[in-house]
């Protein structure tokens, strides 16, 4: 079974990451009255990527990108195959560190400030995803995704505060406006292309498939929230990510981006509120 | 599947324009015209454009620039001169700092004439370059192009 999901996964996540990517693309066209590229333009977009003339800018920007992918693929396949929830995290945000990494060895400036504004975006979501975690164990009694997904209730029944605070900061991770800091779907950002500006052709290519894992993956984690022992609770769950997704992006076309400040406080403040009056009454409670 | 012309990314560069054929090229991204239906991005970012859309006649101050950011441009790549000024120079020809059109400078592969080139003229300019552009990546796959090591 767990095998099943976690080659499901591995074969699997970066065509569905594509095809949402091409469903947030109409939608976000259609928010905006234009009719919007076809659903498999991020496809083509890959293709092209592929088959383009490679400049590397140095010797070490492909590696760290595949190092980026494979490290995110290893943090999804562990949440598929069950494992602990924590560890995924913090595979999770080693992985992040090899995209600074790759962002840092280039000389070009708005890839330093990219690279170094997605530092800024680690501090600011860090501490929220690290209280989901401890959420999940306080209402389950257990770091292991297995055990969660086993559980009588939904956990969202306990924690919906970190539900709430987790949706904010995943905007970040989504890359979606006011969080798009380091690096944007958005043409003309301030500095260029930010994180992305020195990475074309295959190491973008690389890059943009682990953004779709990481989709995925991050989708995975919201399904958490809702799946319990019932087979019904799949369904609400996948229906809850629909809603979420569509969600990110009306917010995403509804902001302009933010000042990385503003980005950190009001992140601190939704964990501070929203997680940690979460986490204190499961304390009281539990 | 792997069609250049399928996802053709677009950066737009101001050699020496009036901002006339800027606002244009803009135009092309509002609903009414939507050059995102063919797929097309406006990205700033020659690293990872395939056409280069330029407005205005090279000056000695832009001809640097105009030099680089092709250069920057991974194969294959087309260029399109877009308004009159990036044809040929237009009224600014004689001026005593104006190098002439893009092609004095870089190859230019499509011509969009006008004053300033209107939206649609400027969209069937750049459906134009999509085709030269599937016959440059052919070529550039027959000459065995893709994965060369580093050339920066």
């Amino acid at each position: 079974m767990n095998v099943g999901f976690v080659i499901a996964y591995i074969v699997l996540a970066p065509f569905l990451g594509a095809l949402l990517d091409g469903i947030d693309r109409i939608i976000s066209a259609r928010m905006q009255r234009r009719k919007g590229p076809g659903l498999l333009q991020p496809f083509y977009d890959l293709g092209k990527l592929f088959s383009k003339e490679m400049i590397a800018v140095n010797n070490v920007q492909l590696l760290l990108n595949m190092s980026y992918l494979v490290i995110l693929v290893i943090a999804g396949a562990m949440l598929f195959a069950g494992a602990d929830l924590l560890m995924v995290l913090f595979i999770l945000s080693t992985a992040d560190m090899f995209l600074i990494m790759a962002a840092s060895s280039d000389s070009s400036p708005y890839a330093n400030m990219g690279a170094s504004r997605e530092m800024l975006q680690m501090m600011a979501y860090e501490p929220l995803t690290l209280l989901v975690a401890v959420g999940f164990y306080l209402t389950t009694g257990s770091f292991q995704v297995a055990d969660i997904i086993q559980a009588d209730t939904s956990a969202v029944l306990w924690m919906p505060g970190l539900l709430v605070g987790f949706m904010f900061t995943s905007a970040i991770k989504f890359r979606k406006s006011p969080f798009d800091l380091s690096t944007s779907h958005h043409a003309h950002q301030e500095m260029v292309k930010g994180l992305t500006t020195e990475m074309s052709g295959t190491t973008l290519a690389v890059m943009t498939i682990a953004e779709y894992y990481e989709t995925v993956l991050l989708l995975g984690i919201f399904c958490l929230f809702i799946v319990n022992s019932t087979w019904w609770s799949w369904i609400a769950a996948i229906l809850a990510c629909a809603v979420i997704y569509f969600l990110e992006i009306l917010w995403d076309n509804a902001c302009a981006r933010v000042k990385w400040k503003t980005l950190l406080y009001s992140c601190w403040i939704v964990t501070l509120v929203a997680g940690g009056i979460n986490i204190l009454i499961l304390m009281l409670i539990k | 599947m792997n069609k250049v012309s399928k996802s053709p990314w677009l950066l737009h560069y101001d050699a020496s324009s009036c901002n006339g054929c800027d606002i244009e090229v803009l135009d092309c991204l509002t609903p009414k015209y939507d050059i995102e239906r063919f797929g097309i991005i406006n990205t700033g970012d020659p690293f990872q454009a395939d056409i280069l859309l330029i407005t205005g006649g090279v000056n000695s101050q832009t001809e640097s620039v105009v030099k680089q950011i092709y250069s920057q441009m991974p194969e294959p790549k087309v260029v399109v001169a877009v308004g009159i000024c990036a044809c040929t120079g237009g009224v600014f020809k004689e001026c005593y700092n104006i190098r002439g059109g893009i092609d004095t400078v870089i190859p230019v592969d499509v011509y969009v004439p006008g004053c300033a080139a209107r939206p649609e003229s400027i969209i069937d300019g750049v459906v134009k370059a999509l085709e030269i552009l599937d016959e440059k990546q052919a070529e550039h796959k027959k000459n065995g192009g893709g994965a060369h090591g580093i050339s920066k």
